[in-house]
């Protein structure tokens, strides 16, 4: 039986950890900003949310590649959940960038910016991903099918960032220097911090999910032993687990 | 496989054939969108930009229709059980099914290209620019089939099949618009200049890269 909730305790205290010391040293050690001044703070949440989101995003299409070729449950649920939880991240990172960019630029919407447009595409065709799964009635061919999904969309989120990016004029410079390379060392710290705290979040709470997904098939599986009745099995777009056979405490 | 294939292809052919359905509809749809636009843009007459993004709004919405048809009959008259029981490659039926798609556009675009070009087009396009339109139409079209055929045996299987074909392939076509619009633009203005070859290789670069992403996942979609 997998055990989904190991190591969560301390994984969620050294996420909560580093989050918090992430945006203090964001806050207070990175220095102001010459040309924006306080606001480019967000920075230090918008960037790690949209690189975690599109890690979580082609991370998912591995998953779904290991799914085709293993027809395990396991990869399945993987690929859902980290689909989903990119897809609030992804969310998430399109908010605040349209914050920053109304700060910043004075618009809510830059249609120059490409990586702010590629980065809607790519959210519009993941928000499919559950209306796709909901759809689809057999198990087995929801899973199998949301694979080759997450397969696709995985392999179109370079292609399209490139497409992009190639379609913008030369004559609008990089307004900003989101490479490493033009950080100064004082911003570098605080960013690479929310990095990884970001990243961590994403891990956290997947396996948060994860674990009441196994909870909740592990109840099912318990109810229908005991001969109770489990009511009108609902619909539903998350994958379901194996009827797993919990083990009694040794 | 070649044989399989080529009795695929009749099969669509002799369907299309004996009661015309898709392409029909696809090629009225282009023309009342024509229409639409005339009335939308409250313009006579469109050139450059404006003229490559209405034709091209109106080939990827037209092929949309196009998507949706393409697996029903079999899902529903019983054309996967019977392929499934024959003893062939079952990429075979990505193969047609991506050249019926690719040959419904090419019909209709004959169709739908000539009365663009008399309804909305302000300046009549010459030899060579009618050439490079076909390239571009050619290598677009390519993009959309695959994708097309990719997308509509995923979405056929679904109870909301006609929902979820337009929203997994307009985001997925995204580059091709912005490929073929770009590439086409400069055929419509009003001096018109060089083809841009580097629309012509994101265009390339995207029909290589998702037709053997659809050739190798394709087999996972026709299982039982």
């Amino acid at each position: 039986m997998v055990t989904y909730g190991k190591g969560l305790r301390p994984l969620s205290i050294v996420t909560a950890i580093l989050l918090a010391g992430g945006l203090v040293l964001a806050l207070f050690y990175a220095p102001i900003d010459a040309d924006q001044g306080f606001r480019q703070k967000i920075f230090y949440i918008h960037v790690p949310m949209a690189i975690t989101a599109m890690g979580g995003f082609i991370a998912g299409g591995i998953a779904g590649i290991m799914y085709l070729r293993t027809e395990d449950a396991k990869w399945d649920l993987r690929s859902y959940t980290w689909i989903h939880q990119a897809l609030i991240l992804a969310l998430g990172a399109l908010i605040t960038g349209s914050i920053w960019a109304k700060t910043a630029w004075g618009h809510w919407w830059v249609w120059d910016e490409p990586t702010l447009v590629s980065f809607l595409i790519v959210f519009l065709l993941y928000c499919t991903y559950q209306p796709l799964r909901f759809s689809i009635e057999d198990r087995d061919k929801q899973s199998r099918y949301a694979a080759v999904f997450a397969i696709t969309a995985g392999a179109f989120v370079p292609l399209n960032f490139m497409a992009v990016r190639m379609a913008q004029s030369l004559s609008h410079p990089r307004v900003l220097a989101t490479s490493e390379g033009g950080l100064p060392p004082e911003m570098q710290l605080p960013f690479y911090t929310m990095i990884v705290a970001m990243i961590l979040l994403f891990i956290t709470l997947s396996k948060y999910e994860m674990a009441s997904k196994n909870a909740r098939a592990q109840i099912r599986t318990l109810r229908r032993r005991m001969g109770g009745d489990e009511g009108p099995q609902r619909r539903s777009a998350a994958p379901s687990l194996p009827a797993t056979t919990p083990t009694s405490p040794s | 496989m070649r044989h399989a294939v080529i009795a695929l292809l009749r099969k669509e052919a002799a369907l299309e054939l004996r009661t015309p359905q898709v392409i029909p509809a696809m090629a009225l749809f282009s023309v009342i969108t024509y229409v639409v636009f005339h009335f939308g843009l409250k313009r006579n007459q469109l050139e450059g930009d404006l003229a490559s993004g209405v034709l091209w709004v109106t080939i990827l919405f037209a092929a949309m229709l196009g998507i949706a048809r393409l697996f029903v009959s079999d899902r529903e008259e019983g054309g996967f059980d019977a392929f499934l029981l024959a003893p062939v490659d079952r990429t075979a039926m990505f193969v047609a099914k991506a050249i019926s798609m690719f040959s419904y556009l090419v019909l209709v675009q004959v169709i739908a290209i000539p009365a663009f070009v008399i309804l909305l087009l302000g300046p009549t396009p010459d030899g060579t620019q009618a050439l490079n339109l076909v390239a571009v139409l050619a290598l677009a079209d390519l993009g959309i089939a695959v994708v097309g055929t990719l997308v509509g045996a995923l979405a056929v299987q679904t109870r909301a099949r006609d929902l979820i074909v337009p929203m997994l392939a307009l985001p997925l076509l995204v580059p091709v618009i912005i490929g073929a619009a770009r590439a086409s633009a400069p055929l419509f203005a009003l001096h018109a200049t060089a083809l841009p070859g580097k629309w012509l290789a994101v265009l390339a670069l995207y029909d290589l890269v998702f037709g053997l992403l659809a050739y190798g996942v394709f087999d996972y979609l026709v299982e039982d």
